[in-house]
């Protein structure tokens, strides 16, 4: 791997990704991360339409007219949605099934088709594959931190497996029923941004106005 | 737009003449790019179809054995499965039939063949289904002495978007709820889509289908009930508490919806001819 192609696969882990720098594709960080098994479903299906909906979008660039753009990556992704949607009802009946509507909603996450316009639409084919794998992979990474914390912290368990034995069941441990609800992921969330900027100081966005101090003699 | 613009625009690699922007290229592009992406949907609904109808067989089965009050974590579903007996009764005269083999009958599939089916009447028709097939599939479970414990009959109905797709338990007198399941519907997620949640679902059991007059009572009440008390019981509008379960807040129509699939599947045209054999059987074997 040439150290281009390595830049666009690792970028987005940490130094430009989706959710914690350009803060997209939040609803589904919310919504599918009460455990770990379907989130991991969920990132495999993101991945995979990132990748291939770029990859599909950079083959056709040169022939896309411009004011039908936008439609033309829909249909081209919404098309890899619905083969994914068929797949995971054929091999992960169970987890398709707690996933619902949120595998359809794949469309409409902006990580997906903002790659696309902003990548794919100028990129080659190659490069604009790996780009969404990367994207995908930085969305996962994200999703995947914050489902352990709140599977683990939710219910004790992690993909199913007890970890924390629990006080209902003659363990130790209360489990913390908030981490269940969609607000502990905007507090995950949260926190993780605010742990990553502390890190890179460079993510820190600029201030949009600056506290003037007054002194005494100005305001006289 | 100047032509040297136009020509920029059209990209690198582009033909000379050709031009991206016109309409010509606007639907060819728009046509093939449909063509593809059908032909790439459809294979895959094609070729998976088999192994998703396998999953809802297994579905269905994992249902039926959750309504029965019988499946546990990590049981294996087609061996307990065979602890139910599968009949196919004929709903115009609510006796069991072996004309129809139950292995490869489906309900909701024999509604759409005219052979198997027949149109509901506009008038009758509260549940919204159109069609009924003339056979249904029940599962009956026995305690010991070979007496019934439970029948657990398929029922279906329009609610606000959606077709709901269930299976509700009855007791050995063909009124009393033992359990009541939706195991496909695609309501709002959130408010009507609640019918499927669980804890909704405990509210059923126990309550009765008919009064003593034989007349169909059981309703989705809007708001809650009350405790459920007796036939007197605590009342809300229009009834004992014993007929009636809480509404789901924010899915009035949902709710109706389910009133009217009950009340359409435990009437006459339907499983009624049914449930009455099964009381009168019980009693005979009781005395």
């Amino acid at each position: 791997m040439n150290g281009e192609a390595k830049k666009v696969v690792l970028d987005p882990l940490v130094d430009n990704n989706p959710i914690t720098l350009q803060i997209l594709g939040i609803c589904s960080a919310l919504a599918v991360t009460t455990s770990l098994f379907p989130t991991l479903l969920m990132c495999l299906a993101l991945t995979s339409v990132a990748a291939f909906a770029n990859m599909g979008v950079s083959a056709i660039r040169n022939r896309i007219p411009s004011n039908i753009r936008i439609i033309v990556q829909m249909t081209i992704i919404a098309s890899l949605v619905i083969i994914v949607d068929e797949t995971l009802q054929a091999f992960a009946f169970e987890a398709s099934r707690q996933l619902s509507v949120f595998v359809g909603l794949i469309i409409t996450n902006c990580i997906v088709l903002g790659r696309a316009e902003a990548f794919a639409m100028k990129n080659g084919v190659g490069m604009s594959f790996l780009d969404g794998l990367g994207n995908g992979l930085g969305y996962s990474l994200v999703l995947i931190l914050v489902a352990t914390v709140r599977e683990l912290f939710g219910a004790g368990t992690l993909l199913g497996v007890q970890i924390l034995p629990l006080i209902s069941e003659g363990g130790w441990y209360e489990r913390n029923g908030m981490m269940l609800l969609p607000p502990s992921a905007f507090f995950i969330i949260g926190m993780l941004i605010w742990v990553i900027r502390t890190w890179k100081k460079e993510q820190v966005e600029e201030a949009e106005y600056q506290i003037h101090e007054v002194h005494r003699t100005e305001v006289m | 737009m100047s032509e040297e613009h136009k020509a920029e625009t059209a990209g690198r690699g582009a033909r000379k003449g050709f031009n991206r922007e016109s309409i010509r290229n606007v639907l060819v592009v728009a046509v093939s790019l449909s063509l593809v992406c059908s032909v790439l949907v459809s294979a895959a609904a094609v070729i998976l179809r088999p192994l998703q109808e396998q999953n809802e067989t297994l579905n269905r089965k994992k249902n039926v054995l959750l309504v029965a009050g019988l499946l546990e974590p990590g049981i294996d579903v087609e061996q307990t499965f065979e602890q139910i007996e599968t009949h196919i009764v004929d709903l115009s005269t609510g006796e069991y039939t072996d004309e129809i083999d139950p292995s490869g009958f489906d309900m909701i599939e024999a509604a759409d063949d005219p052979e198997l089916s027949v149109a509901i009447p506009p008038e009758e028709d509260i549940a919204g289904i159109g069609r009924r097939a003339r056979y249904a599939e029940v599962y009956v479970l026995r305690d010991d002495d070979g007496a019934v414990e439970k029948v657990i009959l398929p029922v279906y109905g329009m609610g606000l978007w959606s077709t709901m797709y269930g299976f509700i338990a009855l007791g050995p007198d063909g009124s009393t709820v033992q359990a009541l399941k939706f195991y496909k519907q695609a309501e709002t997620p959130g408010l009507g889509g609640e019918v499927d949640n669980p804890q909704w679902l405990a509210n059923w059991p126990g309550k009765r289908i008919y009064d003593e007059e034989g007349d169909i009572r059981i309703r989705v009440a809007k708001g809650t009930v009350g405790a459920a008390g007796g036939w007197t019981g605590a009342t809300a509008r229009g009834g004992a508490a014993i007929f009636q379960v809480d509404g789901i807040s924010g899915s009035t129509l949902t709710s109706r919806g389910v009133t009217n699939l009950l009340h359409y599947w435990m009437s006459d045209d339907a499983y009624r001819p049914y449930l009455e054999k099964v009381w009168k059987r019980s009693v005979e074997q009781a005395t």
